[in-house]
């Protein structure tokens, strides 16, 4: 297993866990919704590499959604 | 469709409306989306933060702007580094699908003022990444032709920092950015009042970015439809070109027959 932070917050993953089996992962927990965008370590990933990206230990997962902005 | 001469253009799209509105801290979403159809706005600004399903205001939020059909601005608020800004607008073009961003990289946590050096920077690379960037900048000159060298074809002063409602603290510097800079010019942030927005108008800024006055007034809708009609009377005023002041009364009414004027006391 991994520990990585999603928005601030420890998760356990399996090892070489891809971010799109993470992502659906954390929506089936109700942690992430359906709009967002994702950053790992504060490098944006777009969505074409998500099928790609492997999760590593201790990575900080950014995952963001809309909200109003003035 | 309002005549050309009225029209605001920004990065070669055409608006009817001059005034572009922030869709935070409204009490409710319902109010912010009447907000939105009572200022006639075109353009909305929003942004991004870490996921909160908890809170479902966030997804009733988007739906409302989404339904309103306003072309989409989407702010890097908060980011304090060029790299935290450059992220962040590289996930919001790709949620928000668009490629306009406006840029936001704080300098000071005490007045939110931009930080010069990092935004000028973000600038340049969100520039050469495709971007179309609208700064928000202080008012300083030098500043903002440093914004247009790196690529940014409208630009957003600020009238006062974020939230003050202070209105336009420094006119001397603002109609220097006016007479020197041939690009939009958004006044962003610090405005209170229609009032101010108007003045910011007639001093021939193109458009003006609101939203706490709107959202924190006792009446959301009806400070919406105010800040309008002030941004439309201060517009025509511009076109119409306003009267030079002068230190000397002048009589409005014609003195040439006037009547009991030096009059001759019949003999």
């Amino acid at each position: 297993m991994i520990q990585i932070s999603l928005n601030g917050e420890l998760q356990r993953e399996d090892d070489n866990c891809t971010l799109a089996d993470a992502l659906v992962h954390w929506q089936t927990q109700g942690l992430i919704g359906k709009q967002y965008a994702v950053a790992i370590n504060g490098e944006f990933i777009p969505r074409s590499l998500y099928g790609q990206k492997i999760l590593h230990n201790a990575d900080l997962v950014d995952v963001v959604q809309p909200i109003g902005g003035g | 469709m309002s005549p050309p001469e009225t029209q605001l253009t920004l990065y070669g799209e055409t608006f009817d409306s001059r005034l572009l509105l922030g869709t935070a801290l409204y009490n409710s979403p319902q109010l912010m989306r009447d907000a939105i159809t009572a200022s006639r706005t075109q353009i909305v600004t929003l942004g991004l933060r870490r996921q909160n399903p908890a809170s479902g205001d966030g997804a009733v939020i988007w739906r409302f702007i989404q339904d309103s059909g306003c072309r989409l601005l989407p702010n890097t608020a908060g980011c304090k580094t060029v790299k935290e800004a450059v992220t962040l607008a590289h996930m919001s073009r790709e949620l928000f699908n668009t490629d306009w961003i406006k840029l936001e990289v704080i300098g000071d946590e005490y007045n939110l003022q931009p930080d010069p050096f990092g935004l000028v920077e973000a600038a340049r690379i969100l520039t050469e990444d495709g971007f179309k960037v609208f700064p928000y900048s202080t008012d300083d000159l030098i500043l903002n032709q440093r914004l247009m060298d790196v690529g940014c074809q409208v630009l957003m002063p600020w009238g006062a920092p974020i939230g003050t409602g202070q209105g336009l603290l420094n006119r001397y510097n603002l109609n220097t950015l006016r007479q020197r800079l041939q690009v939009p010019l958004i006044i962003d942030a610090g405005l209170g009042a229609p009032s101010q927005a108007a003045e910011a108008m007639e001093m021939g800024f193109d458009a003006v970015l609101l939203n706490t006055a709107v959202a924190r007034a006792g009446n959301p809708v009806l400070m919406a439809k105010a800040f309008a009609d002030g941004i439309d009377a201060g517009h025509n005023a511009y076109l119409a070109g306003l009267m030079q002041s002068r230190q000397t009364a002048s009589p409005s009414t014609p003195v040439i027959g006037q009547p009991f004027w030096h009059q001759s006391t019949p003999q």
